[in-house]
C-alpha cells in the first residue's frame, strides 16, 4: 500500500514539474512571441502579477491620426505602439504614441501635452485626462480644435474595439471646450467624417 | 375648386367699412365655406361649435376650472373664462380678448385661428383678417394689391404680389392678361383712371386667376419688369405706352421689354401691407473669447477676440443702419464671457438669429480662407433627434391627468433650427464667397459648444486664419472687416427674405 501511493506521488510530482517547465519555463526562456495579439482581445482587468513578466520591446501597430498635408483633414497612419497588457494600458500607450512628436507627420495635439491616465467603464466608455497644455497650448480655431479632439477619439475607437466612445478631461476635471469650439460634455463616438480617405 | 373663390374688392367700393358681422370665407382643397362671426365688445368672434365643425377639434368644458379644454392633434389648447390668453401646446399665447360664453355657445377671438389653431394644425392654416379669409393646406392664393399712375406719356401699373407667385404678362387682342400659377386670387385691384384712352377697366377675367387689363384706342405697346419686394413678395410694374408718330401701331408689344427704372417703383410704399423686417426683429452677434480668453493668435500679435470685437461692433452698426434691426453683441469690451451666457443673451432677449464671430489658427500656416459653421446633431445622439423632432412629453398636472408639454433640455434648444441654421451658414457662405478667399471646407455641420443651447437659427464664422501671414494683416485691416459686415448683411437680408413667409 505504501509503495503504492509512493509511486502515485512520484509520478504526479514528475507530472507538475514537467508542466512548470513547459507552460512557464519554456514560454521565459524562448522570449514571448506568442501571436496572440492580447491588446485587442479585452481583457479589462489583468492581474498585477504578470505585468513584470511583459518585456518592454513588445509592440502592436496601431492606426494614429495627424493632420493632412493642406490641412483640412485628418489622415491615418499606421504606426508601431507599445503594447499594453489591458485595455488601458494599451490605450495609455496609444495615446502616449498619439501626443509623441513623429516628424514629418503633425499632430494636432499640442506637442507639451501630457497623458495624466485614462479610465475605461465597463461600457466602453474611456475618459482620457490630459494635461492643461491641451488648452493652454491649443493654437485655437475650430477645425483645428475638431482635429485634436477626434485624433484622441479616434486613435482609441479605430484600434480598441473594446472602447466606443471618448470623453477628454483636463487635469481631472470634465471641460466645455478645449479652446472655447467643440462641445466636449459629453463622450464622443468615433468620426471618421474629419478623416481624409485618399491616404488611408 | 376654383371657380367661385374670389374676392374682389374695387378700391372704390373699398370705402364703405366692413359689415360688422361679415361672415369669413374659409378655402380649403375641399372648397369654400363661410365661417359666421359675431360682434362681442367690439370684438370679431368666432363660435367655438363653428371652428369644430371645420377643424377637428374636441371641445370639452370643464365647469370647476372656468374653462375649456379643446384637444387638437394630440395636443391641447387649454382656455381660461375671463382671461385673453391660451395653453397652446404647453406654451402661452396672448389672444385679443378673452373667451366670451353665451348661451350655451363659446365664442373665441378670430385671432385664436392665428395664434392657437395654426401652431399644431401644422397643415397649413392663414388667416387674413383685411380680406376675412382663413386658407387651409396648401392653398396658393395669393394677396395682389394694385395702383395706376400717369408716368409722362405712360400709364404705369403696379401690382404687388404676395407671397411672390409666378406669373405671365401677355397681350391677347384689346386685352393685357397677368396669368397667376395659382388656386384662387386675393385681389385689390385699381380703378382705371376715368377718361382713359390707354386702360379703360382692370378685373378678374375668367379663370379668375387672371387680371385682366381692357386696353384703350391709343395702347401701342406694353414693357414689364419684376422686382422683389420685402416680406417675399414680387411687384409687377407694367408700363402701357401710348401710340405716337414714332411707336408701332397698336397690337406689338416692344420686342424686348427693357426694365422701368428700378429706383422710381423701388421708392413708393408697398402696396400691401408687408412685414417691415420679415421675420428678423433681433439679431445677437457673438464676439468669440474676449478677456483672459484671447483666442488664437497670430505672428504679428492680432488676436483672435479684438478681430472678432472689431467686426461684431461694424456689424452691429451696418444693420441697424441699414435693416433697421435691434442689434445686441454678447460682450461689448475685452471681457471673459462664459459660453453658456453668449447663447443665453440670445435666448433671453428673443433673438431670431445668432451670429458667433471668430478667427482661426491652424497648425499648418499656408492655410487661408473663412469657414462657416453650423452645428451638427450627429454627436448628441437620440435626444437631439427627439428635439428636432419636436415631440412632446405627456406630463402630470396638478389635478390630475396629463398635458402633453414640450420639454427641450437647455443645451438641445439649436436641435430644432438645424436646418434654419444650416440654410442661413450656406447664404453666409454664398455671399462671402463673391468677396473674400473662402476655405476648401466653406461651410460644414460641426459640434460646436456655442450654438448648442441657442433656441434659434445660429451660425459659427471663422472670418479667416490668423496664423497666416497674409491673412493675419489682412483681418487686422478696415478693408478685409467691410468686406466681410457687407456679406453678412446680404446674407441676412437674403435669409430674411426665406424666412418672411414662415415665421408669421
Amino acid at each position: 500500500m505504501h509503495a503504492r501511493a509512493a509511486i502515485v506521488a512520484g509520478v504526479l510530482l514528475v507530472a507538475l514539474a514537467g508542466g512548470l517547465i513547459l507552460f512557464v519555463g519554456l514560454p521565459r526562456w524562448y522570449g514571448s512571441r506568442p501571436a496572440t495579439p492580447v491588446a485587442a482581445a479585452g481583457t479589462p482587468t489583468g492581474p498585477p502579477a504578470t505585468t513584470p513578466s511583459a518585456p518592454p520591446a513588445r509592440k502592436i501597430t496601431a492606426t494614429l491620426f495627424y493632420v493632412s498635408d493642406d490641412g483640412m483633414a485628418l489622415v491615418g497612419a499606421q504606426r508601431e505602439v507599445a503594447f499594453g497588457a489591458t485595455v488601458p494600458e494599451q490605450a495609455r500607450a496609444i495615446v502616449d504614441a498619439q501626443i509623441a512628436s513623429a516628424p514629418p507627420l503633425v499632430s494636432a495635439i499640442p506637442a507639451e501635452t501630457k497623458l495624466r491616465d485614462v479610465f475605461v467603464t465597463d461600457r466602453g466608455d474611456a475618459f482620457v485626462d490630459l494635461s492643461t497644455e491641451v488648452s493652454t497650448k491649443h493654437p485655437g480655431g475650430s477645425l483645428d480644435e475638431i482635429f485634436t479632439v477626434y485624433t484622441i477619439v479616434n486613435a482609441l475607437t479605430v484600434n480598441l474595439p473594446a472602447i466606443t466612445r471618448v470623453q477628454i478631461l483636463i487635469d481631472g476635471k470634465e471641460v466645455d471646450t478645449l479652446a472655447g469650439h467643440v462641445d466636449l460634455r459629453h463622450p464622443l463616438a468615433k468620426s471618421l467624417e474629419w478623416v481624409t480617405h485618399d491616404s488611408h | 375648386m376654383a371657380s367661385a373663390i374670389v374676392l374682389l374688392t374695387l378700391a372704390a367700393v373699398a370705402a364703405q367699412g366692413p359689415a360688422p358681422a361679415a361672415p369669413y370665407s374659409v378655402f380649403s382643397r375641399g372648397g369654400r365655406q363661410p365661417l359666421p362671426v359675431r360682434t362681442i365688445a367690439g370684438q370679431d368672434m368666432f363660435a367655438l361649435d363653428d371652428l369644430a365643425r371645420l377643424f377637428p377639434l374636441t371641445v370639452r368644458e370643464d365647469a370647476l376650472a372656468g374653462g375649456l379644454t379643446i384637444g387638437v392633434n394630440n395636443q391641447t389648447i387649454v382656455l381660461t373664462a375671463q382671461q385673453p390668453l391660451a395653453s397652446v401646446g404647453g406654451q402661452m399665447v396672448s389672444l385679443p380678448a378673452a373667451p366670451v360664453h353665451e348661451g350655451r355657445s363659446w365664442f373665441v377671438p378670430v385671432d385664436f385661428v392665428s395664434r392657437a389653431l395654426a401652431p399644431i394644425l401644422g397643415s397649413g392654416l392663414e388667416l387674413r383678417k383685411p380680406s376675412r379669409l382663413i386658407l387651409v393646406g396648401d392653398i396658393r392664393m395669393p394677396r395682389i394689391a394694385g395702383r395706376v399712375e400717369p408716368l409722362g406719356s405712360l400709364l404705369r401699373v403696379t401690382l404687388d404680389v404676395a407671397p411672390a407667385t409666378p406669373h405671365t404678362v401677355t397681350q391677347d387682342g384689346g386685352r393685357l392678361l397677368v396669368r397667376f400659377d395659382a388656386d384662387a386670387l386675393d385681389a385689390q385691384l385699381p380703378a382705371a383712371p376715368a377718361g382713359s384712352e390707354l386702360l379703360q377697366a382692370v378685373r378678374l377675367a375668367d379663370p379668375p386667376t387672371v387680371v385682366a387689363f381692357d386696353l384703350g384706342p391709343r395702347f401701342a405697346s406694353f414693357r414689364t419688369a419684376d422686382q422683389p419686394a420685402p416680406g417675399g413678395a414680387t411687384r409687377i410694374v407694367i408700363d402701357l405706352v401710348a401710340q405716337t408718330e414714332t411707336t408701332p401701331p397698336a397690337g406689338t408689344p416692344l420686342p424686348s421689354p427693357p426694365p422701368p427704372p428700378a429706383t422710381a417703383p423701388a421708392d413708393t410704399p408697398p402696396l400691401l401691407d408687408l412685414p417691415p423686417t420679415g421675420g428678423l426683429r433681433t439679431i445677437v452677434i457673438d464676439p468669440g473669447h474676449g478677456g483672459e480668453d484671447t483666442g488664437a493668435r497670430g505672428a504679428r500679435g492680432t488676436v483672435e477676440k479684438t478681430v472678432a470685437l472689431a467686426v461684431a461692433r461694424r456689424l452691429k452698426a451696418a444693420l441697424e443702419g441699414r435693416l433697421g434691426v435691434r442689434v445686441l453683441l454678447t460682450r461689448d469690451g475685452d471681457q471673459t464671457i462664459a459660453i453658456d451666457q453668449r447663447a443665453a443673451v440670445a435666448n433671453n432677449n428673443k433673438a431670431d438669429l445668432f451670429v458667433s464671430l471668430h478667427a482661426s489658427a491652424s497648425v499648418r500656416p499656408a492655410i487661408s480662407g473663412a469657414e462657416v459653421f453650423y452645428l451638427s446633431l450627429a454627436e448628441y445622439g437620440d435626444e437631439a433627434r427627439r428635439v428636432a423632432r419636436g415631440a412632446a412629453e405627456a406630463l402630470p398636472v396638478l389635478g390630475g391627468g396629463s398635458r402633453d408639454i414640450e420639454v427641450i433640455p437647455w443645451e438641445m434648444a439649436q436641435a430644432r433650427h438645424i436646418d434654419q441654421s444650416a440654410a442661413f451658414a450656406h447664404a453666409v457662405e454664398a455671399a462671402l464667397r463673391d468677396r473674400v478667399a473662402m476655405s476648401p471646407r466653406a461651410v460644414q455641420p460641426a459640434p460646436l459648444r456655442v450654438l448648442g443651447g441657442a433656441n434659434m437659427p445660429a451660425i459659427l464664422l471663422e472670418l479667416g486664419v490668423l496664423t497666416n501671414p497674409q491673412q493675419e494683416q489682412q483681418l487686422a485691416g478696415d478693408d478685409y472687416q467691410n468686406l466681410v459686415v457687407q456679406g453678412l448683411i446680404d446674407a441676412i437680408v437674403r435669409f430674411r427674405a426665406s424666412t418672411a413667409g414662415e415665421t408669421r
